[in-house]
């Protein structure tokens, strides 16, 4: 840290020059607790990271082996390293589906509607609960013979009860499945949230022209939530590349449902490899900074101003 | 709207409504049966006795769910204070002085927004444990402050819309800048806090893994991790286990109900930054 403070004084002198003398100090004692956190908990971390990436170490030992490209290499080879990046796969899948359900409902919700409120309650409500208590939610309702299997002997589907989490070729499933339950409210409340700023005359105007419900979707609703649509599809790309709570609090990892961050986490903290689990850091890191920055490109962001 | 469109559309509602709600009302009607009971009826059936709270005290003492609450009170307060001081220092530095490098820090805090906390936690732990902070409330604290750059948006973005001439007008009247701050910038933030209270606020509260790496200790349980500890030696006691995932349920439930529209718009304005 010290080394960063060193570097900001002459910064603080050239600003003595510019400004009245009476406030020449202020700006970066205001500044440095926000940016003294933000290098202490975010870029020197990440820095260490890239540095451990290279080298063999148990996060205790005083030396660290440089091993140049070696864990990057086992990440990419080991098929238990990068098997789990399928995993991801499952959850973007089920992110179109959470997109798609929010959507429908908002566009549902944005028209007169009896009990609106109560709705858009009930929908949203998930996202606002303790992922432990979601997890343990959805255990009881995958048991054996649980709630799932029960309604769905009800409606006569009783040939297709599963083990929910028990079965490999299930369990992602089951466990992408929840995670819609828990965010789709959220895509939902965003949606209905651009819906409505649209302004009223724009759909009285359409139905003075005739338009039905249909053409107003396509041709005032559509366009108007284009931009936290594509914004949503791609936090729905780092999002299932950095799955943890549901599949570590559910199943930890078993059957089939290990994803990336789980295995990270026990790379590091269980098999105390932190080079080897750095190296899978920095390429999940870069993989959503590129999806970031191809988010930038096909979609300028006109709404960061900060200057 | 055609009748059959609109019996579709209520139909829709009414099912994401029973798709919502089950999963969260068989685990309630489970949280008030005793175990001869649960065993017995399947998970559709309500209980027997409505006022039978024997699981949710096994759940609070076993859990030792007090102390969860407080431990998450404790931490959710002081970095909730620290965001807010922090956030709006930064803010009110960066909207209203003219400072070399001021492009750069922005340009930090905008690229940090893109790292995912879950990404950097095998060095964040070497740090916080090269600083003692490992098995303390202060690991939760300082990173719940020190990551949350969301926050420091809404502040700046809020504080543009302040006009300079309030500023100005106290400039004149000999306030130094700390005073502008105090006196006149901080209580117009008072919508800006309210929404970094509220989203972060649920964050904290909600959050599993900060506190599951960090503070293994028992006596320093939030209520994540002490509900997460119900997992293994309770895994045939799901009473137990309702009671005590219905106890940390219940104070969100009556947030959400207090709070709705501010949790809308601090949900809005939080994600769309």
């Amino acid at each position: 840290m010290t080394s960063q403070l060193v570097e900001v004084r002459p910064a603080v002198t050239a600003g003595r020059r510019r400004r009245r003398p009476k406030f020449k100090h202020y700006p970066w004692l205001y500044v440095a607790p926000a940016l003294i956190l933000l290098l202490t908990f975010t870029y020197v971390p990440v820095g260490n990271m890239l540095f451990y990436s290279f080298h063999k170490w148990d996060g205790l030992d005083v030396t660290m082996d440089p091993v140049g490209f070696g864990n990057y290499v086992k990440v990419f080879t080991d098929e238990r390293y990068w098997r789990v990046f399928l995993i991801s796969l499952y959850y973007f899948a089920a992110s179109f589906a959470q997109i798609a359900i929010a959507l429908y409902f908002a566009v549902v919700l944005s028209f007169e509607t009896r009990f609106r409120n109560l709705f858009k309650g009930i929908l949203f409500f998930p996202y606002l609960l303790n992922g432990v208590a979601v997890g343990f939610v959805f255990l009881y309702l995958f048991q054996p013979d649980g709630t799932l299997d029960t309604v769905l002997r009800l409606v006569g589907l009783g040939e297709h009860t599963k083990l929910w989490l028990g079965d490999p070729d299930v369990a992602n499933l089951s466990l992408a499945g929840t995670s819609v339950w828990r965010f789709t409210g959220l895509n939902f409340v965003l949606f209905l949230g651009a819906i409505q700023s649209i302004p009223g005359e724009i759909y009285e105007a359409a139905e003075i022209d005739g338009a039905n419900r249909w053409h107003q979707f396509w041709h005032i609703i559509a366009p108007g939530i284009r931009r936290i649509i594509s914004l949503s599809f791609i936090l729905a790309i780092s999002g299932s590349l950095s799955v943890f709570e549901i599949p570590f609090i559910m199943t930890s990892g078993a059957n089939g449902t290990r994803t990336f961050v789980i295995q990270a986490y026990e790379t590091a903290f269980q098999f105390r490899q932190i080079g080897l689990a750095s190296a899978m850091a920095v390429v999940l890191l870069l993989l959503v900074l590129l999806v970031t920055w191809i988010q930038r490109r096909v979609l300028p962001d006109e709404e960061v101003n900060l200057s | 709207m055609s009748r059959v469109a609109r019996a579709a559309k209520y139909a829709s509602l009414v099912l994401a409504s029973v798709i919502v709600l089950l999963p969260l009302v068989v685990l309630l009607f489970a949280s008030f049966k005793t175990h001869e009971e649960y065993s017995r009826t399947g998970s559709l059936t309500p209980p027997e006795n409505w006022f039978n709270f024997d699981n949710f005290v096994t759940a609070w003492t076993a859990g030792d769910m007090f102390r969860g609450f407080l431990n998450t009170t404790l931490i959710l307060v002081v970095s909730l204070a620290g965001t807010v001081a922090v956030g709006t220092l930064a803010a009110y530095a960066i909207s209203r002085f003219v400072f070399p490098f001021k492009r750069l820090i922005l340009g930090l805090f905008l690229v940090a927004a893109l790292v995912p906390g879950v990404t950097t936690q095998v060095a964040t732990y070497q740090i916080v444990k090269s600083m003692g902070l490992v098995n303390t409330p202060w690991s939760a604290i300082v990173l719940f402050m020190g990551t949350d750059i969301i926050s420091i948006y809404i502040f700046i973005q809020f504080m543009q819309s302040i006009p300079p001439s309030l500023d100005q007008a106290a400039m004149i009247d000999g306030a130094s800048r700390f005073t502008i701050y105090r006196r006149v910038i901080l209580p117009l933030m008072k919508p800006a806090i309210a929404t970094v209270v509220i989203i972060k606020g649920i964050a904290v509260y909600n959050e599993f893994y900060i506190p599951f790496l960090y503070m293994r200790s028992p006596d320093l349980n939030v209520i994540s991790t002490a509900l997460f500890k119900f997992k293994g030696p309770y895994g045939a006691q799901w009473e137990t286990i309702a009671a005590c995932t219905m106890i940390v349920i219940i104070p969100t439930v009556v947030i959400f109900l207090l709070l709705q529209r501010f949790i809308y718009n601090g949900i809005t304005a939080g994600a769309t930054k």
